[in-house]
């Protein structure tokens, strides 16, 4: 009977069903690597002198055999009979075929079991029967939930140093059962084992009578495929948009991956946060015939009906479909992997979906001890290993769902220092927190030491009212020689007037990602510096390339209470009600600057100007 | 009405999500090309990700000792495929024969310093590139080349004990090497982009792929494979390809495709490991750790 299904599936061979990913998490030592490693010999899936190989090495180095050694495949691991590295074996049983992950214990390496775990489907939690629970046995249990693992396992293993008392046994079962309830994980089952000697591994052997539950292989090919999430509202966030022009290629493509749902040629489809909307004319593929439908977990490029300017970050839905959230404040729940604790008023970047925004911590509400499920308040900074429900908060909206609704696009990671240092989900946006910016600029005012020179005095002396002047628009479309015939004009007539000119150079189309987000920084700078200009008196103009309306509130909030003029030149981009004066490409320079200077005039910053 | 997707579609889907995220976050991207099977499966992977068109600049690592077949593999596809191919050598060693086939180091030193080396230096742009000219199928050199950040290759968690604890993005520091303990995590779908100067980022969109898997896609999309793979006759082909001179054949009558997955599936070679006719492997313990940490691919 076995040996049917066995060759049905040799001949099907891996192009039929899936890999199921399985990761194995538990305290240092409870017996993971042991536990893989002899399931890897009692099925006969190792190679065939393998386990011969390992033992001869161990007799040779004088040390006893491990089946840990199997996995522990590092010099470092081996001498230190500690598992540092997540590691992924393929393993296969009679039904299918496995991708194992054996996750290190060590809380020194939690970042490791965490990149380990996150790639799973389900989970074996191991737990020393001699040791009984610990404290990373809880931590990981916790942290399953917050992965997204729904399915686990537990097994007491080590059943052989509690003489296979079936006491031992229950008492475990029964302590980690309720600590389990509380992080809303419910095991299929909990299976008392001996790694080291086999019993319930792959076969039941003769040393636990009493149980009689299924063996870990067993457990194992009970584990359900999670189905295709088809089933929810589409959700294509917008990895990037290809126009391969040189080769002489004219298709317009949106790439991406689809995280859930349907999506067929001819949807309406709109993105967030833009609000932009098209409809899908053609799914593309190299090599493949043509298709009019894709589903959850194709990665696919799609074309467009009526033609939008987006950037990669966005989020791809369906106009009959439930939208997805958007908000500049998010309130989510984390866990924190950097040597560096977390802190406020530091800059970080969000990854959510496709998109990347640099994001600040806000308030901080509770942190978790995960292992103990203690919480705390009043905490000033998220340390390593702790999990904290906080607010984040980012400078332009951004597109999710929360998590309970699609898990999909409602987790994301926090990057500190080049690295991921933080990962979390989305509870909900938030609507609560003061806005970051604006609670700073409410701040430096009061803190401002003010002279006793007055803005009124400052407006004799000059005979203008002082302004920012910001010049928006497209890169290449004349704005710096406006700028500075502008400059000039007012300067000869006698004006206190500045040109900061360095958007082209800092701003420029062609940054590189890594300058890319710090554009947020350079127009934090820019707007502290016209905050000062504007409090000394002067008319300060500036230029930026491809300025949004949230750049711009930017700029207008650090710039308080100083005033703004707003000119928008060719295809700028920004609402109507932001732009104070709006030119047409191309710019005559010395005109547009007389348009510029009247209405100057009209609006009382230059109450004298005449021509 | 849905169609299940099957476990090479949800390979295929994973790597192009990974090549489509690193070419969209590195501007000095490149791709390691061994002519292998696993690297290039990986190129025809960059084919479907770009829809036919491969946007990443390609790099070789020649030693000089290569099976000579390879080479004019490379350059009939290289010219074929529009590739923009880039080729690494340390002229100075061939130069001065300090290599193994010429009796002065032992296979790991000269695997250290043809490859390993080579490779570092030339990703750095420290030592020149030969880059084919497509009208004229002429390498020219070009010297002062930007540093690359980020750099895709082939390697699969199967083939040995340390590929199994590599990330899909994983960071080397400014010697090129593989710190395992200190690697950042790699959270769900989002990978480390990011880069301190002077470091670079190793990209693996095969990771998840087994030996048979790479096959079995072969087969699927009729990549053409070079024939050094194939029994011609003899009883033998090549399992793993590498220098003429640390690299053995296997016996094998397998003549195609179908007949290297019969193969691979009756259980042949479940006894032997997939790079058993490398030889400077079993120099290094046969764990290839101290080679890989050293930025060995
Ligand atoms: N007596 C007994 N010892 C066991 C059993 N299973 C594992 N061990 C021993 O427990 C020790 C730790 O086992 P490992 O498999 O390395 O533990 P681990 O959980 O992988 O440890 P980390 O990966 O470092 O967290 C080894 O010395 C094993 O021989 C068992 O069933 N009975
Ligand atoms: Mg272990």
């Amino acid at each position: 009977m076995s040996t049917v299904l066995e060759s049905q599936m040799i001949k099907n061979g891996t192009q039929g069903a899936q890999k199921m990913n399985i990761v194995i998490i538990g305290h240092v030592d409870h017996g993971k690597s042991t536990l893989i490693g002899r399931l890897l010999a009692d099925t006969q899936s190792l190679p065939k002198g393998k386990l011969e190989a390992v033992k001869a090495q161990c007799a040779y180095h004088a040390r006893p055999f491990e089946y840990a050694f199997l996995l522990d495949a590092l010099k470092d691991e081996q001498s230190q009979g500690i598992t540092i590295d997540s590691a992924r074996c393929f393993f296969k049983s009679k039904k299918r075929e496995y991708i194992l992950i054996d996750a290190p214990g060590h809380i020194e390496f939690l970042k490791n079991m965490i990149s380990g775990a996150a790639r799973a489907e389900a989970a074996v939690l191991v737990i020393d029967a001699h040791e009984g629970v610990q404290e990373n046995s809880r931590r990981h249990g916790y942290l399953l939930g917050m992965l997204g693992i729904r399915q686990a396992i537990v097994c007491v293993n080590k059943m052989d140093l509690a003489g296979y008392d079936r006491r031992v046994f229950e008492r475990i079962r029964s302590e980690f059962s309720a600590f389990l309830t509380q992080t809303g994980i419910a095991p299929r089952h909990f299976i008392p084992i001996s790694a080291r000697d086999g019993f319930n591994v792959a076969a039941a052997g003769d040393a636990m009578p009493w149980y009689d539950g299924p063996t870990v292989l067993e457990a194992l090919d009970g584990f359900e495929k999670e189905p295709p999430r088809v089933g929810q509202p589409l959700r294509l966030p917008i990895q990037d948009i290809y126009k391969f022009t040189e080769q002489g290629d004219n298709r317009r493509i949106f790439a991406g991956r689809i995280e859930t749902g349907t999506l067929r040629v001819g949807d309406a489809v709109v993105f967030y946060p833009s609000g932009k909307r098209s409809t899908i004319a053609s799914i593309e593929a190299f090599n493949a015939p043509p298709v009019h439908e894709a589903t959850a977990g194709e990665a696919v490029g799609v074309t467009l009906r009526e033609q939008v300017y987006v950037r990669p970050g966005e989020l791809l839905v369906r106009t009959d479909e439930s939208p997805p959230a958007t908000a500049r404040q998010l309130r989510v729940n984390l866990f924190w992997m950097g040597r560096e604790p977390m802190i406020f008023n530091k800059r970080y970047l969000l990854k959510l979906g496709t998109a990347r925004a640099p994001v600040w911590l806000r308030q901080i509400r509770t942190v978790l001890d995960a292992s103990e499920l203690t919480t705390e308040r009043n905490r000033r900074h998220i340390q390593r290993h702790d999990v904290a429900e906080c607010v984040l908060e980012t400078l332009k909206p951004i597109a999710f769902d929360p998590t309970a609704e699609i898990a999909q696009t409602g987790r994301f990671v926090l990057i500190d220092n080049y690295h991921i240092a933080g990962g979390g989900v989305v509870l909900q946006a938030e609507s609560n927190a003061a806005d970051r910016l604006s609670e700073h600029v409410q701040q430096r005012e009061k803190s401002w030491r003010r002279s006793r020179i007055t803005p009124l005095m400052r407006s004799y002396r000059t005979g203008q009212r002082s302004t920012l002047v910001v010049i928006a628009g497209p890169p290449q479309t004349g704005k710096a020689a406006l700028a500075q015939a502008l400059e000039e004009k007012l300067f000869a007539a006698g004006r206190q007037v500045y040109y900061l000119g360095l958007d082209n150079s800092l701003l420029g189309m062609d940054e590189d990602i890594s300058r890319n987000y710090l554009r947020d920084e350079y127009l934090r700078r820019l707007g502290e510096v016209a905050h000062v200009f504007t409090d000394a008196g002067m008319i300060l103009i500036t230029t930026v390339s491809d300025l949004d309306s949230y750049e711009l509130q930017v700029l207008r909030t650090l710039n308080h209470p100083g005033e703004n003029l707003i000119i928008g030149v060719g295809a700028h981009g920004l609402a109507a009600a932001d732009v104070d004066l709006k030119l047409n490409v191309p710019l005559n320079p010395s005109e547009a600057a007389g348009q510029v200077a009247n209405l100057l005039t009209e609006r009382h910053y230059l109450p004298e100007y005449y021509l | 009405m849905t169609k299940t997707m099957t476990q090479l579609d949800v390979l295929e889907a994973q790597s192009v999500y990974i090549l489509r995220e690193a070419y969209r976050s590195f501007k000095q991207l490149v791709m390691l090309w061994s002519i292998g099977k696993d690297s290039t499966v990986l190129l025809w992977l960059a084919r479907k990700a770009f829809f036919g068109h491969v946007p990443v600049p390609l790099m070789h690592i020649d030693t000089g000792f290569k099976i000579p077949e390879m080479i004019q593999y490379r350059d009939t596809f290289a010219l074929k495929w529009k590739l923009n191919l880039i080729v690494g050598q340390d002229v100075e060693a061939l130069e001065h024969k300090h290599t193994f086939p010429d009796g002065n180091l032992s296979r790991l030193v000269c695997c250290k310093r043809l490859k390993s080396e080579t490779l570092k230096h030339t990703l750095s742009g420290e030592w020149p590139r030969w880059a084919l000219n497509h009208k004229t199928g002429a390498y020219e050199r070009q010297d002062g080349g930007e540093p690359f950040t980020g750099v895709i290759v082939g390697a699969r968690a199967d083939e040995e004990g340390s590929r199994s604890k590599e990330r899909y993005f994983s960071p080397r520091d400014t010697h090129s090497e593989w710190d395992i303990a200190e690697q950042p995590p790699e959270l769900w779908n989002q990978f480390n982009t990011d880069f301190a100067p002077g470091t670079h980022v190793r990209i693996h969109p095969l990771l998840d792929w087994t030996e048979l898997n790479i096959w079995e896609y072969i087969e699927r999309e009729n990549i053409p494979i070079i024939d050094l793979y194939f029994d011609k006759g003899d009883g033998k082909r090549y399992r793993s390809l590498g220098c003429a001179p640390c690299t053995g054949p296997v016996d094998s009558t397998a003549q195609n495709v179908r007949e290297v997955i019969e193969e691979l599936r009756s259980g042949k070679f479940s006894n032997i490991a997939e790079r058993s006719g490398r030889q400077q492997d079993a120099e290094d313990g046969g764990g290839l750790e101290t080679l890989r940490r050293e930025g060995y691919m």
